[in-house]
């Protein structure tokens, strides 16, 4: 089998450069000016060609919250974002603790046969932060890091154990960064939005004192670790000085936390509603700074999809997270690479080749003999976000309206096109 | 005329509609204050008070509202526990919109949930409370009180101590007396002012001393025991002693100032009794005067109905 694509701009890290490609099997085999080749062709004119992107932090909801989404509905809106791997959180119900649930998701994952699927097992037994899950069966059933996501393990013996234990099966803590007792409810950052609103706020320390704990543990058993989902200047301050010290840490952040600040909050749209909270204009810069000097290494959605009776309802009530694999490379692209903030090689670095590293995947990177896992843009096409035009179950987004740029074409995974534009 | 079908909050009311809803309060004492206080201007007209909260007097008081203008009046009352389990708010809502009621007033222990509602229903929506936003009509039958008393609002110093972070009374007087240009001091323990208040236009007050200096009106919140777990304040008595009110701190005051509280008071808590039933104390005066806002609001909302629905 093989695969030509003519006329793209292969995005490198080293560079962009018109040219062509071949894929045969499931690798790239050549990268040329001019290859011709009588097979099936994709015309990848005026576009750009990316390394496949890969989002280390997604809910796939299967098994137990089919209603939200599932294997298949989340692998589709994966690839029409570009997406050809993805991580998937345990918190499914049952929580992925264990090698069946494990083997279940991957079991689905080749049925439904769209983007690679990478689980990610619990760090504790049902994620109750007490006794460790059973981490070697499941690395050997398919997981590629351990996560108690949604929650942090509250008791640092427990955290040690799991950095330690894990360690030995080359597998990483996925740190949720989240000191309950301080959060005491809260539903949006705490500051002047939600005293304006009336909603409960969480200060960035219950997310900070969770980083600080993770990275102590990190740098005194120099055991790698990762922190998820970075929301606070203050995070990012710690990350980047445990960076400079030479701690073993990586962390990840999300489109709408280089992008939306907490005045969102007092519509009191529960779309808006996110955990970690999106919060103040300072933090947005640091984010973004953050991204820009490497602090944070990766960008991924945390895609949260949530069925409307679980956002039609009061704030407080309303479930947390924002539904947005379908959306972050565009996010991602209009408002880093268009504003000038990075280059696009950096963007295709932060959303594919550095998530690779981090978890030691196969991808994130055009070369010949590479996996052929390959994302097609068309960065000049224009659009508006729907939240109702989404694949995805969860059409909950607090972007809708927002004017992006580029748009999605081709996303082939191992060679193959599972997504074309109309999802053909 | 006021400019929505509901009433959510005083944030978003113009100085316009604050002088009206007073305006038109003044009016409805009128009629409260009479040997007969009936009118008609309401028959027909039906009103549902439907609390996730317990309340006595703001409930009693638009109930009675209701009544002394000559609508039909129903009471709902649902548990706060049971809102999670039990039918969602917008499915409450739509099933009393179906009934044709043309007003709905709401408590709710979170925020925004009357707006919730008001989104989903035809009914005009009143705020009766909702978690530590707004209530609005407490708030206004204090800036009537206020009034009443100096016959203005502007330029007048108001003093608010007690639990700012947990009150929505505290949020509505200070958005409601921003607009009519009074200043805004408050005073609290650090662990229940606030974030960035400050920025809403308020005075954080170093000391019950710089709150209560020079101000015409002293008003105490209550200490919502039943909102908190514990901590916010190591006792009752080292609260009082540091942060209550008493004649002591009351003699920094204007001599003719006036002392408020939303009610119901814990006595010797917020306020001493001394206070409570000493001269200055209009609390009692603020009951009635919140049936007459209640009655100016349905009033006004019923007009506002007339004209566009």
């Amino acid at each position: 089998m093989k695969l030509l694509i003519k006329n793209g701009v292969i995005v490198t890290p080293n560079g962009e450069k018109k040219s062509d490609l071949l894929i045969e099997n499931d690798k790239i085999s050549r990268i040329a000016p001019a290859i011709d080749e009588k097979c099936k062709t994709v015309d990848a004119s005026g576009k750009h060609v990316l390394a496949g992107l890969i989002d280390m932090h997604v809910h796939l909801r299967e098994p137990g919250f089919e209603g939200k989404e599932d294997i298949e509905s989340g692998c589709k809106a994966a690839v029409k974002g570009g997406v050809t791997q993805v991580c998937c959180m345990p918190n499914t119900n049952p929580v992925n603790d264990n090698a069946v649930v494990t083997t279940y998701i991957k079991h689905r994952a080749n049925e439904v046969n769209l983007c690679k699927v990478n689980p990610v097992g619990c760090i504790t037994k049902g994620q109750e932060g007490e006794s460790l899950s059973d981490i070697g069966k499941m690395k050997s059933a398919g997981i590629v890091a351990i996560s108690d996501d949604g929650k942090s393990v509250d008791n640092s013996l427990i955290m040690r154990l799991a950095m330690e234990y894990a360690n030995g099966f080359n597998l990483k803590c996925l740190c949720h960064c989240e000191d309950k007792k301080l959060v005491d409810g809260g539903v949006v950052n705490e500051g002047y939005n939600s005293t304006l609103a009336g909603l409960k706020g969480s200060p960035r320390a219950a997310e900070d004192i969770m980083i600080a704990r993770d990275i102590a543990l990190s740098e005194s058993l120099d055991i790698p670790v990762h922190i998820c989902h970075v929301s606070t200047y203050s995070g990012v301050e710690l990350i980047r000085n445990a960076k400079k010290r030479g701690v073993k840490v990586t962390a990840e952040t999300c489109p709408h936390y280089f992008i939306l600040t907490d005045d969102i909050i007092t519509s009191y749209d529960t779309n808006t509603k996110v955990n970690p909270p999106v919060r103040e204009d300072r933090d947005r810069q640091a984010i973004i700074a953050g991204l820009k000097d490497g602090t944070l290494d990766c960008i991924v959605t945390d895609h949260a999809p949530h069925s409307q009776k679980d956002k039609q309802v009061e704030y407080n009530l309303a479930a947390f997270g924002i539904s947005g694999i379908e959306t972050s490379f565009a996010l991602s692209y209009t408002y880093l690479v268009k504003t000038g903030i990075m280059s696009l090689q950096e963007l295709s670095k932060k959303m594919s080749k550095n998530p690779a590293n981090i978890l030691s995947l196969d991808g994130g990177e055009i070369k010949e003999g590479a996996v052929a896992d390959i994302t097609i843009v068309d960065l000049n096409k224009k659009y508006t976000i729907d939240g109702n035009k989404f694949v995805s179950k969860g059409k909950n987004t607090p972007f809708n309206g927002y004017e992006v740029f580029g748009e999605v074409n081709y996303t082939i995974v191992d060679g193959e096109i599972k997504y074309a534009d109309g999802g053909k | 005329m006021l400019k929505n079908k509901d009433l959510l909050g005083l944030k978003d009311c113009t100085a316009e509609e604050i002088y009206e809803i007073l305006d038109t309060a003044e009016q409805m004492k009128k009629l409260l204050n009479s040997d007969c206080k009936q009118s008609d201007m309401l028959r027909g007209k039906a009103l549902v008070t439907l609390f996730y909260e317990n309340s006595t007097r703001t409930r009693s008081s638009f109930e009675l509202a209701a009544k002394y203008l000559g609508a039909s009046e129903v009471n709902i009352s649902v548990a706060t526990s049971s809102v999670q389990k039990g039918e969602t708010l917008i499915d409450t809502g739509e099933t009393l919109d179906a009934m044709n009621v043309d007003y709905i007033v709401i408590r709710h222990p979170m925020a925004g949930a009357p707006k919730l509602l008001s989104e989903h229903v035809k009914a005009s929506v009143l705020n009766g409370g909702d978690g530590m936003h707004e209530h609005p009509t407490q708030a206004l039958l204090d800036m009537f009180t206020v009034r009443e008393k100096y016959g203005k609002i502007e330029g007048l110093k108001i003093a608010i101590l007690g639990d700012i972070k947990h009150s929505r009374v505290a949020m509505s007087n200070l958005f409601g007396l921003k607009k009519l240009g009074a200043e805004v001091y408050m005073y609290a323990p650090a662990t229940m002012m606030p974030k960035d208040i400050d920025k809403l236009g308020a005075h954080i007050a170093k000391s019950r001393e710089e709150a209560v200096e020079g101000a015409d009106a002293v008003m105490g919140l209550r200490i919502q025991l039943e909102r908190q777990h514990g901590g916010l304040f190591p006792s009752l008595s080292e609260y009082a002693k540091y942060y209550g009110v008493n004649d002591a701190v009351l003699k920094y005051a204007k001599k003719d100032a006036i002392v408020l509280h939303p009610g119901p008071v814990n006595r010797g808590v917020e306020l001493t009794p001394q206070v409570i039933d000493g001269e200055k104390s209009l609390i009692l005066e603020q009951v009635k005067n919140g049936v007459a806002v209640r009655m100016a609001l349905l009033k006004l909302l019923g007009e506002y109905r007339e004209a566009h629905l």
